[in-house]
């Protein structure tokens, strides 16, 4: 971990914090949204440095909501950290089941079969009644290491929480971005034939991307369910998918903390329209997407960050 | 045995709507190379047309001439792809041709959401009902069992959009023309195709059959937003299944779909909602393109 | 007599009614420099697809390092000490013409690619940078791959090739695509690398001063046939071959 990196992830953090302490409550419940959110949609960026886009990560942050308040439910565990590493736990393993079956498919198939996995797991969530069919679960607040905050205390608590998980996760997919299976997955996404025939193996190098896609996946779920303190399957339909994909483009694949800038961004967007384009709000969206596919074909991380050859 | 002719009469039903729906997604790709999300748009707005249509047809004496509203139906499908296809094909989608496929999918998601408001501002939120046309054939009696008559004229509308869609590109210069652009676009290009107008004439092609497949589907269902959101999912499942592009492909994945559907509904409710999903993942384990597509080796 | 490092027995390949190899026999030695020679369609490509994984061939067994490698993966038998060029140079257009580098070291590396391990590392750097220079193209190794000309591309590809540890280096048309004037220059860089590391080398070229100046044996196809195998001055005055192949006068 070079020097640099390690005060972005100060400076970053810093950054977050601070907005516990300027940020209204609406705004802070926003941001921690947006960026459990964000966590989801940079497992997708993981995936698009390789070359594929999942239009099915709502999967993992369904399945990660869900594990988080099935557990919390039935055991009457309330810690944050717990719940985390329980329903990641799960998302791993999902992850690792399907990572490699679906890393032989490329372009459309991948995404199409990512998008007909989380539409299963939508489709039976809604039918099974027996954990609230399409109605979904409440889930309690959690609680941080025994310690039960309440109101704006709660908020701040789960805010710090998901800006730690922001952090931690964002330097980590730094590192592996800059690493040298990082090096090849982008080497895979360009010529396939090529790194074929230097003996890697693409579908490892997209096995990979797609069980760290996995994991942020559940981690996003897990955090996005206790701010919400509710789940229903809509977490695995294909338009919540869909919006993952479009903070991703917004986003682009080059720089990290531009996932989150634009998952914000998204969030504040969608709040300002609910509140004042109540029934245009979709419409903006798509009108903002193909701005951004024609304007900034690279995402907004081509505004800071280039990629010739200072990539470094 | 009355189990399976049920399963095997309303899976047939269902296939016969996929069919319609699906065909020309795969059209639109075989030809343009565009995975049309906005195909659920068109259908939703083909509904729409369809029910104003209808509506108009009736408030205006067509009680007297029933069966003309079929006619509107049909009508407000072909409007449709009259209007709504150039402004998309030409407005937009021609200056992504070439792209990367996945980015092409992204653009006509963007074109979804922007059509899903658009309707809602043309047509309101408030459900549209015509259900005069789904009475007009009178029931079926298969057996002790009873159907719509009307959705029999389903499965009639699909064999011949199917038949239709057939004999156009493989019994007629223009339709050998698209063939030979599905091909290889470049070498028609080279060879005097006019390659654009053949692309303006699919979409809007995939654009009417879209429609058509909502102008049909409006009198069965109440006509309201979001309409097309669970359409294009279907959809994208049975030309997956049948291959990206091949005609013949979407009709055996809609049969595949429309029976298993069926079976499921019959046999295993529970697994109704995603057993489109299921059939569609074991056929892509084994035909990691599809049933019909074609494979090219690529030359290195 | 050395010891044969590749041993292709009765290899076949039809496809659909084309017969792009029939009764393919050949036995490379170790360190021997071989050239395929044959009309487009002849073969010669099918041959070095089917030795390097990208074809399986419908019979016959294709022996190395004590292996039939007939049907394996690209990727093990490139692995297993077997590594190829491209008639069209397979590079990543995206990425620098260093970084190409670095992506052929990182796979052939010494370790296995890390998770944490920086892929601009110091050392990659400089090992890329020495396989650069030795290729004569480490002044272009900040541009990206669309703005070079065909013979760098060709030279990059090859030394990506290069990079692992090769045992048999079949270059797929090395000077198509180059100007005629670097085709020689290209020729010496490359196989004089190849030969300094005792590199066996297989090429197919349509070029037969190429031919006669760089290799020691030549394998002329036909119709999916070998029709001669022998010495290039042998083989470039066989009847069969100046009917067939160079298209001179018998």
């Amino acid at each position: 971990m070079t020097r640099s990196l390690t005060l972005s992830a100060a400076a970053a953090f810093v950054l977050l914090a601070l907005g516990a302490l300027v940020l209204p409550d609406w705004a802070m419940f926003l941001f921690a949204m947006a960026l459990a959110k964000g966590l989801v949609c940079l497992g997708i960026v993981g995936m698009m440095r390789g070359g594929l886009v999942s239009f099915g990560q709502g999967l993992y942050y369904c399945l990660g909501a869900y594990t988080a308040t099935l557990v919390a439910n039935t055991f009457g565990v309330s810690d944050i950290f717990l719940l985390t590493v329980l329903s990641t736990g799960v998302c791993l393993a999902v992850g690792l089941a399907f990572g490699p079956l679906l890393a032989s498919y490329r372009g459309i198939f991948f995404a199409m079969l990512s998008l007909a996995l989380s539409m299963v797991l939508y489709g039976s969530l809604s039918k099974m009644s027996f954990i609230g069919g399409t109605d979904g679960l409440n889930i309690a607040a959690p609680t941080f290491l025994g310690w039960a905050p309440e109101g704006r205390a709660l908020q701040t608590a789960l805010y710090l929480y998901v800006a730690v998980m922001v952090v931690i996760a964002g330097t980590l997919m730094r590192i592996y971005f800059d690493s040298e299976q990082g090096l090849i997955a982008l080497a895979a996404r360009d010529n396939e034939l090529r790194v074929e025939y230097l003996g890697a193996s693409v579908r490892n190098v997209n096995t990979y991307s797609y069980v760290f896609g996995a994991v942020l996946g559940g981690i996003g779920g897990t955090i996005a369910v206790l701010a919400l303190g509710h789940v229903d399957p809509e977490f695995a339909f294909w338009t919540t998918s869909g919006e993952f994909v479009f903070v991703a483009i917004l986003a682009g694949y080059l720089s990290v903390p531009s996932v989150f800038v634009a998952a914000i961004i998204l969030e504040m967007v969608r709040s300002f329209s609910n509140l004042y384009f109540p029934n245009t709000w979709q419409l903006a969206l798509g009108i903002f997407l193909l701005i951004v596919i024609v304007v900034l074909p690279d995402g907004l991380g081509s505004l800071v960050r280039r990629r010739k050859g200072d990539a470094t | 045995m009355d189990l399976v002719a049920t399963i095997l009469v309303d899976g047939l039903i269902y296939a016969g709507w996929l069919f319609i729906v699906s065909v020309g997604l795969t059209l639109v790709f075989g030809v343009l190379n565009i995975l049309n999300i906005a195909h659920g748009s068109l259908y939703a707005i083909g509904a729409y047309a369809s029910a104003t249509l209808v509506g108009i047809y009736f408030a205006n004496g067509g009680d007297a001439i029933p069966w003309g509203s079929y006619a509107a139906l049909i009508l407000a499908a072909v409007l449709v792809a009259l209007v709504v296809g150039p402004i998309l094909e030409r407005g937009l989608l021609r200056f992504f041709y070439g792209r990367d496929e996945v980015l092409n999918v992204l653009v006509t998601y963007a074109v979804f959401l922007i059509l899903e408001d658009v309707m809602k501002l043309i047509w309101g939120v408030n459900p549209y009902f015509v259900y005069e046309p789904y009475t007009l054939l009178g029931d079926v009696e298969i057996g002790p069992l009873f159907y719509v008559g009307y959705d029999f004229a389903v499965i009639a509308a699909a064999i011949i959009v199917g038949l239709g869609v057939w004999l156009t590109l493989n019994r007629t210069r223009m339709g050998k023309v698209v063939l030979a652009v599905i091909h290889d676009s470049e070498m028609s290009q080279t060879m005097g195709v006019n390659v654009p107008r053949i692309y303006l004439g699919a979409f809007m092609a995939g654009t009417f059959l879209a429609a058509l497949g909502g102008a049909l589907t409006a009198p069965m269902i109440s006509v309201t937003p979001g309409l097309g959101v669970n359409v294009i999912i279907v959809a994208f499942a049975v030309v997956i299944i049948g291959g990206l592009g091949s005609v013949p492909g979407a009709a055996i994945g809609a049969l595949m779909v429309g029976i298993s559907r069926a079976a499921s509904v019959h046999l295993l409710p529970e697994a109704e909602l995603f057993i489109i999903y299921f059939v569609m993942a074991v056929v892509l384990m084994f035909r990691p393109e599809g049933l019909f597509a074609k494979t090219q080796a690529r030359k290195i | 007599m050395t010891a044969t490092v590749l041993d292709v027995r009765d290899v076949q390949k039809t496809f659909g009614a084309v017969t792009a190899a029939q009764d393919i026999s050949v036995a490379v030695p170790e360190g021997a420099v071989y050239s395929l020679i044959g009309t487009n369609g002849a073969g010669k490509t099918t041959f070095v697809n089917m030795v390097t994984g990208y074809i399986k061939p419908d019979a016959g067994t294709i022996n190395f390092g004590g292996r039939d490698i007939a049907g394996m993966a690209p990727r093990q038998i490139t692995r297993m000490g077997i590594h190829r060029s491209f008639q069209i140079a397979q590079l990543c257009n995206e990425l620098t013409v260093e970084e190409n580098m670095l992506v052929a070291g990182a796979i052939h590396g010494n370790h296995r690619p890390s998770f944490l391990r920086n892929g601009h590392n110091a050392e990659a750097r400089d090992r890329a940078l020495a396989t650069l220079e030795r290729f004569n193209i480490a002044e272009h190794r900040n541009r990206l791959i669309p703005e070079l000309s065909g013979g760098v591309k060709k030279l990059l590809d090859i030394a990506m090739a290069m990079a692992g540890k090769t045992s048999i280096m079949m270059l797929d048309e090395p000077t198509s695509g180059v100007a005629a004037d670097e085709k020689f220059p290209i020729m010496d860089l490359v196989i004089g690398a190849l030969r300094s590391e005792g590199v066996t080398v297989i090429f197919v070229e349509h070029d037969m001063d190429i031919v006669t100046r760089y290799s020691e044996r030549v394998l002329a196809f036909y119709d999916g046939r070998i029709i001669a195998d022998d010495t290039p001055d042998e083989v470039l005055s066989d009847a069969d071959v100046r009917r067939y192949v160079t298209g001179a006068a018998a």
